[in-house]
């Protein structure tokens, strides 16, 4: 894991320490809101329906453990025992008060964590693949890649006031596992002919209300160029694109203007000015930050790790549970393990102070003192000893983190919705406990398979329905929420919009009207397809005439 | 039962919470202490005591919102407003959840 230096303390402390000058003289009147807003912004504290909430950056989606054992005495402390993950590898803490916040602060950067750039039109905190530096199928660990473009983009004096919010996020795997096509840059690592890894950078993707799979402007860039290269293409974006109109100043309505050729053209323009400047990464620098990411020094384990195969033998929950939730490890002997965060009924991406605490005990214990959050709202343990996975495995079951879900219907993702968000036009969570619950049978699941289910509370899309397999967006419809569904979308390197169904539904429709595209789905699935796969298959008629059968 | 009806709400300063103006100018907690506005006139006084506080800094976020107003108390008309009276409709933090109606 990186650690920070010298600089990293003091930089973080220093901010600290102005912001609390800043929540002292806004309480003391010597701020107007107004004012104040935009400081309390740039530290990642809104106001949202009842309370301030604090939004914590969890860069690349990576935590020790004992951050994320902070994390849990914060929530306890200062908040009501429990914080929020995001879609955005965040955390989010909804009942903080003004004055505390400063001391919250505090007590992240003494574990190395702040909430700087979680919020305004800045480059926000970026994310990754939750599997990187230990997925079978990787090319290389794209968190050395992203920790330099954390440290390239924090503060960053040109981009501190962009048109509207950027996201960047990074694979190394040809699997994407971190939405790429769907952020305002989307880097994929590769290898060229040559045998080199570099770069294919995406641009231009993006939910909210106009969603845009983005599209390669360059299939191969150096390692060395990165930061010249991404330096180019915000440079581009923040000298043209438009600051007239909010809902238009994404890059990817610049990019949708002018066309990708075109804007291809401007940026490799704009960086041929600055491709061998200061920017360039020497290897020296590369190597310091590899450094921090270096493997660890991993067991001689041999395969078949016994232990294991007979535990799944004897124990058919624990067979269930490590079918959906492992994914499979570079080193033998070891596996990657998601922690579900969606019970049945739960609220997706909740965890309790006891649990948060529960897991970095685990992972000091069972996963070398590391975790990852996932953009699905799960928690991973990347480190994981095959022969000590039934272990893990019931301890995570006495503190309700054992559910075996990771991939299939109940794995859903949403926003918070109007229960706490000051943006949203409807509710989210309730429509995904009452899924979870009426598909909580694990057989049912199973046979169902994978599939992902995404809800969002308004058109923003933080619940990233655009691009569910199946998207529930919550409308307001006079007053009352409705529900708008989606079929077709892709998040992974296939990635692709929903196509909308029909007219919405009322809140209490919405389980049927999901039942009925499951029940639509097992009638004409061919064997061992996915609903995804059928749907490519036969489109979204026969699941539209279902759907709306009796209307 | 009256659809027309007002009520002045906010953000209280310190700890963010839904607070809505009463009487002699204080910020309450419960929606039925609110004082109601009935009327436009009636509505531009409450908006004006509410800017002079937001001017004290002791509130954020003043606006009006419709309620109606029955024997049983002060309701409000829309979800949002229903969420912010009565708190997250979900949540481990809450030992039971409100009907999704």
């Amino acid at each position: 894991m990186y650690t920070y230096n010298e600089f990293d303390h003091a930089f973080v402390r220093d901010r600290t320490e102005e912001f609390r000058d800043q929540v002292a003289r806004r309480i003391a009147g010597e701020l107007t809101e107004d004012e104040f807003k935009p400081l309390r912004l740039m530290n990642g504290l809104y106001l949202q329906l009842h309370a301030y909430m604090l939004r914590v950056a969890i860069p690349y989606g990576t935590l020790s453990a004992v951050q994320m054992r902070q994390l849990g005495y914060i929530a306890r402390r200062w908040d009501r025992n429990w914080g929020h993950f995001t879609t955005r590898q965040n955390i989010q803490y909804n009942w903080t008060k003004l004055d505390d916040v400063p001391d919250i602060l505090d007590a992240l950067a003494d574990v190395e964590m702040h909430a700087i750039q979680t919020s305004g039109n800045c480059i926000r905190n970026v994310t990754a693949d939750q599997f990187a530096g230990v997925a079978a199928d990787e090319i290389e660990d794209s968190r050395v890649w992203a920790e330099i473009m954390r440290q390239w983009s924090t503060l960053h004096p040109e981009f501190t006031f962009l048109p509207r919010k950027f996201k960047i996020a990074i694979t190394g795997s040809e699997n994407d596992r971190a939405a790429v096509k769907l952020h305002d840059i989307g880097l994929r690592m590769r290898r060229n002919d040559a045998g080199e890894v570099g770069f294919e950078v995406i641009v231009g993707g993006g939910q909210g209300r106009t969603p845009i799979v983005g599209e390669t402007i360059r299939e191969f860039l150096p390692k060395q160029h990165l930061l010249s290269y991404l330096e180019a293409i915000l440079r581009t974006y923040n000298l043209l694109g438009r600051r007239d109109n909010l809902y238009k100043a994404r890059i990817k309505i610049l990019v949708a203007a002018v066309g990708i050729e075109k804007f291809a053209e401007m940026v490799e323009e704009e960086w041929l000015d600055i491709k061998d400047s200061a920017l360039t990464l020497d290897a020296a620098k590369i190597s310091e930050i590899e450094r921090h990411f270096a493997p660890p020094t991993y067991e001689d384990i041999a395969e078949p790790v016994a232990p294991y195969d007979a535990a799944r033998f004897t124990d058919p929950a624990f067979a269930t549970w490590t079918r959906t939730n492992l994914f499979p490890h570079k080193q033998p002997g070891y596996t990657i393990v998601t922690v579900s965060l969606k019970p049945a009924g739960g609220v997706p991406g909740d965890a309790t102070a006891e649990q948060m605490e529960a897991l970095a005990d685990l992972v000091e214990k069972y996963s070398l003192g590391e975790l990852r959050i996932a953009h699905e709202q799960n928690v991973v343990l990347p480190y994981v000893r095959k022969q000590d996975l039934h272990k893990l495995w019931q301890a995570l079951g006495e503190h309700g983190l054992a559910d075996a879900n990771i991939g299939l219907i109940t794995d859903i993702i949403s926003c918070p919705g109007l229960d706490y968000c000051n943006l949203a036009n409807a509710r989210a969570i309730p429509i995904a406990q009452r899924l979870s619950r009426h598909f909580a049978d694990p057989a049912l699941q199973s046979e169902i398979g994978p599939i992902t289910l995404n809800i969002s509370g308004c058109i923003n899309a933080c619940g990233h329905h655009h691009v569910g397999n199946i998207g529930i967006l919550g409308v307001d419809k006079k007053g009352v929420e409705h529900y708008q569904i989606t079929i077709g979308g892709i998040a992974d390197e296939n990635a692709a919009i929903g196509k909308i169904l029909g007219p919405s539904f009322p809140a209490e429709g919405v389980v049927d009207a999901i039942d009925t595209l499951i029940g639509t789905f097992r009638k004409i699935r061919a064997e061992g397809e996915t609903f995804i796969d059928t749907v490519s298959r036969v489109g979204i008629n026969p699941f539209k005439e279902t759907l709306y059968a009796n209307h | 039962m009256k659809v027309t009806t007002k009520v002045m709400t906010a953000n209280r300063l310190g700890d963010g919470a839904v607070v809505y103006l009463a009487d002699d100018n204080n910020w309450v907690l419960a929606l039925d202490d609110a004082e109601v506005a009935d009327g436009d006139d009636a509505a531009a006084a409450l908006e004006a005591r509410a800017a002079a506080s937001a001017a004290r800094q002791e509130v954020v976020s003043t606006y009006l919102f419709a309620v109606s107003v029955s024997d049983t108390g002060i309701a409000p008309v829309s979800q949002r407003e229903i969420i912010r009276a009565a708190g997250p409709t979900v949540g481990t933090d809450l030992p039971a959840t409100t009907p999704l109606v």
